[in-house]
């Protein structure tokens, strides 16, 4: 598991080791999502994430 | 862009990359299949892309490989990474053409009529005052849906004429280029559920039933709906295989009714996400998928 903290709340958030960049994860704490941004053998960045658009979807 | 593998394979010598806005479920497990295979894949966040015309179809080709697999989220942006490339001589799955027909609810509307595949009876209109005409015309209850839109967002079942005039007022206050198209189908009698069938070309991967959850009656999954399996019958496999190249071909998820009169296709799905179907389904859905994506890189 890798550790980061949230870009919001500081918080802790634990991401699976097998994340991959483009993958969402969200604070437990405050709630907000976050775009992985990269993965590097020293952790992860984030980014805000994207907010849901209307042509979102199958 | 990202590289992932650093050996071409060796039975194929293709290069797939497959685009992405957000890294849902699907995406995730699409990747890990490719990767298994040891085929060179480029893992392409769009969002990032800068597409350049002056840019040659070779180094293009170099970017990209030689077959693209266009996964992202938002409809408008896939369509147009796919028109920009299919400009640029590569393929795409699905194709841009496909993207547009499956986007625009009277665009697969018209191509599902004229291949002879039954679907509900639609009206369009283009007033509210229309749109109420219509309505009454078709009989309650009668569905509303956006032209263009996904997860089953702002689909309506109207009631009786009281309900009608509210929700046709409510969408005429509403901001959006398409909000003043209105899209309206007969509601079919069916069971609590519709079908969910995944194909990739002329392979029908799989079918689910999808239940609508108990507080609604439409069944997507992202509204609630929940998946159980479903046979794939002769009459199911035609209808899909007819729905599927009527809106041009590729990985596509057609949605199916149960009516009185048999099945028909309410809808077919250009980025189609399987997560739902995969837990009702024992066939392998990435495999199949990415299956086809080799075979059309190959061709």
């Amino acid at each position: 598991v890798i550790k980061t903290k949230c870009l919001e709340c500081e918080g802790g958030i634990s991401i699976p080791d097998d994340v991959v960049a483009g993958e969402i994860v969200t604070c437990p704490d405050c709630g907000q999502s976050f775009e992985v941004s990269e993965t590097n053998s020293s952790g992860v960045a984030l980014k805000t994430a994207e907010n849901i658009g209307e042509d979102w979807g199958e | 862009l990202e590289k992932i593998g650093e050996n071409r394979s060796a039975e194929l010598g293709h290069i797939i990359s497959l685009i992405y806005d957000r890294v849902r479920w699907e995406e995730k497990i699409l990747l890990e299949e490719l990767k298994a295979r040891d085929i060179e894949t480029k893992f392409i966040d769009a969002k990032l892309l800068i597409l350049d015309h002056q840019q040659s179809a070779k180094g293009i080709r170099q970017d990209f490989g030689d077959a693209v697999l266009q996964r992202c989220i938002s409809h408008f942006r896939g369509l147009h990474v796919a028109a920009f490339l299919e400009g640029k001589n590569l393929r795409v799955v699905n194709a841009y053409r496909t993207g547009e027909n499956c986007g625009n609810k009277l665009l697969t509307t018209s191509l599902l009529i004229k291949a002879g595949v039954p679907t509900p009876r639609t009206k369009i209109c283009f007033s509210q005052e229309s749109a109420l005409e219509a309505i009454e015309d078709l009989g309650y209850p009668v569905v509303l849906k956006p032209v263009v839109g996904s997860w089953g967002r702002l689909v309506i079942a109207i009631k009786n004429r009281e309900m009608a005039r509210s929700v046709i007022e409510m969408r005429g206050q509403m901001e959006g280029l398409l909000s003043q198209i209105y899209y309206l189908q007969e509601m079919v009698k069916r069971p609590p559920r519709d079908i969910r069938c995944i194909v990739a070309g002329d392979n029908v991967v799989t079918a689910v039933y999808r239940y609508a959850p108990p507080d609604d009656w439409r069944t997507n999954v992202a509204v609630g709906g929940k998946t159980g399996p479903c046979p794939i019958t002769v009459e199911l496999r035609e209808n899909v295989l007819r729905a599927a190249e009527a809106v041009g071909g590729g990985v596509l998820g057609v949605d199916l009714m149960e009516g009185p009169e048999g099945l028909v296709v309410h809808e077919v799905n250009n980025t189609v996400e399987f997560r739902g179907a995969t837990t009702a389904s024992s066939t392998n859905i990435p495999k199949a998928i990415i299956d086809y994506v080799v075979d059309f890189a190959a061709k």
